[in-house]
């Protein structure tokens, strides 16, 4: 098997060979050959490095260095720096990289990667892996050298505050429980990520498992417990069992089970999986689930740190809290509060979704502003397309126009501007949606999985859907708007837990920054995004339309009629505006109107 | 047939078997309620009868957790039940065309079983694989990046 | 592996993870890892996984080692697969159905010469 230690990779497009790029790959190779280094070096032909502005261009892996801009006379120098001295010719890199149609969402330079630093690096199988990179050092640590209430301490100067969504201090919360004077106590994780296009807690249960198990143990040596639950959704099948492979390695090993490291401290774990309900990602729902009910909330006070899993002193946290802690205390306290703002330490996980470039994961230090996110860090609007609202912290968030782009994103100033942080949702959207149908989907979502033991949410929800729904379809009436509101702040008001409360925020937060949406649709029977369907028609332009018959062929129900090379016609009343016809069209002859 | 669950397994051994390897305790209930759901398709009254008899738990208690799930049903359900996700990530990403394609291809609507009982189709809230979305679970096997002409041959693996 | 029945025992089994780990890459031996959370497997992971344990076996390709590892983040990349050749950097391939897979396999791990068509730019 032959190794190269590097491979040069030649623009060879059209392009890049009318500029000279079959000289400059020659003399590369001849100076190669010239400086000894043809065996260590393989060169290759490829096209669409992605700068062909520039070219000729050179890609050099492993480093993935792009050089631009060169001629053969570059090649000795290039040669000798790079390949015989590793040093990189500055001069020659390229300013920007241009990924044209490969676009990354990989690790900006403005992320940190604290939870999910072994996602995708370690084998979740495989416990060796994790303490290889410190695992279930913090553990030994802790158990060793710390007191419960040193643990709690470090914890509490660290800053962390819970990453579920309602943000109360970790360390606090801790504190609380361990005062608790019954026994036995409870360590509850909670991984019912329901939030849709949310999974931050999925990525870390599949790809550092361990992470999340030492957290726990933690936690349980803080607060005095001996008996922890995971509770898993049920949707998340793979999660779960990578898991439980996590659990028997650790419990094998002895790191689970009795007297941990010698410590005398006792704790196991148990993994609860749900059956699909999303109100039990809320805390005394979930319990109410493990202990084999119904999962509907209950008031609080009590709260679970006094009266919990079993009516006993319980801790609750979610995923993403337990994998920060074996960080925090190898690291410690200082190092964590070092990174995010005044009030909001460290980093936080978010899912990137929607119109924007780079979908997908990322982990940032509390404090970037929106913009920073949408645009740096997920590589702005999809399409180039103007951006219009992005919308935070899942079903029970917020939409927050353009206004608020330069917003810091921390726990406080999100929560000031009307929305929440819940467990990490960006949901991006450009300038073609409509806000009051994402209103209408985020609120069919929270009607769907009211868990109906209370009225204003049971009910409430339904009667804001069905007005929602109305104003869609182009029947809105005058007094909409104001009914809304009156709804919104009553369920806000009355609702027995954080679901109900929080269900009317994309309701009032779209009324609030894009009123005159729901005026245009109510009042002038138009949805300015084309986007709800009862109010737009499709039509095509006299004069552009080539009669070319491919919408009337393409078309599903039949709706579109013409004569060869003449103008064709959409008939709206069998019309079921499902937009295929303006896919379909070549001339661009189709408009919404 | 009385008694008898899906591929000719006896109720009350499916019952006892989920019983006797969690344990007989409320606290066991959805763990014993979801294995007894997986083995059966659903779970019959009879099911909620034993249950009730080994864990001493009424079975007005036990109807009202299994109607609370998505997860469990209690009424028949297909031998393949495919769980189509819902949410908004899948929907913008063309999951709208694939769900049509697959009602139109089983000619049945969301919590329709088809009449041969082969299938059931249902929607799942997120399954937080939405970067490979529309997603969509059969049985227990997840397809990603479904685009609605792999609708026929995706379901034709199915017996 | 033992149990760890104190802090010595623990720095003991990762000091013999990391040197295990070393010897991987020191060896020359090729590491492929096949991104296996979810959304790998819901973009078609398995099979992939088993093109490249097929392609070991055809080919009789010797000094592989296939392990896992969960989602990285690249979800709309996936079946994500990385490749590491001895102390070289990994290289990190997305969209990799069964015939790139196979196509890496004998391509990079048997002949060392990277399938830049899938290569993901970390």
């Amino acid at each position: 098997m032959k190794y190269y230690r590097s491979h040069v990779l030649v623009c060879v497009d059209p392009e890049c060979l009318k500029k000279g790029a079959h000289d400059v790959m020659d003399a590369f190779q001849d100076e190669l050959v010239a400086q000894g280094l043809i065996d260590e070096v393989q060169v290759l032909e490829t096209s669409r490095i992605g700068g062909c502005d520039h070219g000729p261009e050179l890609m050099v892996y492993p480093e993935g260095v792009h050089y631009t801009n060169l001629t053969p006379d570059d090649m000795p120098f290039l040669v000798e720096e790079h390949f015989l001295k590793g040093r990189i010719a500055q001069k020659f890199v390229a300013e920007e990289k241009a990924f044209t149609d490969e676009e990354l969402s990989a690790p900006t330079a403005k992320e940190i990667r604290v939870v999910l630093r072994n996602c995708g690096k370690i084998d979740p199988e495989n416990i060796e892996d994790y303490i290889a990179e410190d695992g279930y050092q913090a553990l030994g640590k802790v158990l060793t050298e710390n007191t419960p209430e040193q643990v709690i301490e470090t914890v509490l100067n660290s800053g962390l505050k819970g990453r579920g969504g309602a943000g109360f201090p970790t360390g606090k919360k801790w504190e609380f429980c361990r005062a608790s004077k019954e026994t036995p106590k409870y360590v509850i994780c909670n991984a019912d990520e329901g939030d849709p296009g949310a999974f931050m807690n999925r990525r870390v249960l599949e790809g550092d498992p361990h992470s999340v198990i030492e957290g726990m143990i933690i936690a349980a040596y803080a607060i005095g417990s001996n008996q922890g639950y995971v509770y898993c959704r049920a949707e998340y099948p793979i999660a779960v069992k990578t898991l439980r492979i996590a659990i028997n390695q650790a419990r094998s090993m002895g790191l689970l089970g009795k007297n941990i490291l010698g410590s005398g401290f006792d704790f196991d774990l148990e993994v609860r999986m749900g059956a699909g309900a999303f109100v039990c990602g809320e805390e005394t729902a979930l319990m109410a689930s493990i202990e084999g009910n119904r999962g509907e909330p209950r008031p609080r006070p009590p709260f679970p740190a006094v009266k919990g899993l079993f009516a006993k002193p319980s801790n609750i946290n979610n995923v993403e809290t337990y994998a920060n802690i074996p960080q925090i205390i190898l690291r410690g306290a200082d190092w964590y509060a070092s990174m995010g703002t005044e009030k909001s330490k460290g980093t936080k996980t978010f899912a990137l979704a929607g119109d924007v470039k780079h979908t997908g994961l990322i982990e940032i230090p509390f404090g970037l502003t929106l913009r920073e996110i949408v645009y740096d860090v997920g590589g702005g609007i999809k399409d180039d397309k103007k951006f219009k609202a992005v919308q935070t912290g899942g079903p029970m968030g917020g939409c927050l126009p353009e206004a608020y782009l330069d917003l810091p994103v921390d726990y406080e100033a999100i929560t000031k501007a009307g929305s929440i942080m819940g467990s990490g949702g960006l949901v991006i959207m450009d300038e073609d949606t409509c806000m009051v149908d994402i209103a209408r989907f985020f609120m069919d979502f929270t009607q769907d999985e009211s868990c109906g033991k209370c009225t204003p949410c049971r009910v409430g929800t339904r009667r804001i859907l069905e007005i929602l729904e109305r104003i869609c379809a182009g029947k809105g009436k005058p007094d909409d708007i104001e009914t809304l509101e009156y709804l919104c702040a009553q369920i806000r008001e009355d609702s027995l837990c954080g679901l109900g409360q929080g269900s009317p925020n994309p309701v009032v937060t779209t009324l609030k920054h894009f009123r005159d949406e729901y005026e245009a649709h109510i009042f002038e029977k138009r949805c300015p995004a084309k986007v709800c369907k009862a109010l737009i028609r499709y039509e095509i332009i006299d004069g552009i339309c080539t009669g070319c018959t491919v919408c009337a062929r393409n078309c599903p129900v039949g709706a579109i009629s013409g004569e060869r090379r003449q103008t064709h016609v959409i008939d709206p009343d069998i019309c079921v505006r499902c937009g295929i016809c303006k896919q379909v069209c070549n001339f661009n002859a189709i408009v919404i109107n | 047939m009385a008694g008898n669950g899906k591929d000719g397994k006896v109720v009350a051994n499916v019952v006892k078997a989920a019983v006797d390897r969690y344990g007989a305790s409320q606290d066991e209930l959805i763990p014993i309620l979801n294995e007894v759901n997986r083995e059966i398709g659903y779970l019959p009254g009879e099911a909620l009868n034993e249950i009730s008899r080994l864990l001493r738990v009424p079975k007005s208690h036990l109807f009202s957790v299994a109607s609370f799930y998505r997860m469990l049903s209690t009424k028949p359900r297909g031998k393949h039940v495919i769980q189509f996700c819902e949410s908004a990530p899948c929907h913008v990403a063309g999951g709208r065309e694939v769900w049509i394609a697959v009602k139109e291809y089983l000619n049945i609507d969301e919590d329709q079983t088809t009449p041969d009982g082969k299938w059931t189709l249902l929607t799942t809230s997120c399954l937080g694989v939405c970067g490979v979305g529309p997603v969509m679970v059969i049985d227990d096997d997840i397809y990603g990046n479904v685009e609605p002409s792999q609708v026929p041959s995706i379901l034709e693996k199915y017996h | 592996m033992s149990t760890i029945k104190s802090l010595d025992d623990l720095k003991r089994a990762k000091e013999e993870a990391l040197k295990k780990r070393e010897l991987k890459a020191t060896s020359g031996a090729a590491q492929v890892i096949v991104g296996m959370g979810t959304c790998g497997i819901a973009a078609g992971a398995r099979d992939t996984m088993k093109a490249i344990l097929e392609t070991i076996e055809q080919d009789s390709i010797t000094g592989v080692i296939v392990t896992q590892t969960g989602c990285i983040g690249l979800c709309e990349r996936e079946p994500i697969v990385q490749v590491i050749i001895g102390e070289q950097p990994k290289v990190t391939y997305g969209k990799v159905t069964p015939e790139v897979a196979r196509k890496i396999m004998k391509e990079h791990v048997k002949a060392g010469k990277i399938v830049s068509n899938n290569v993901i730019n970390l």
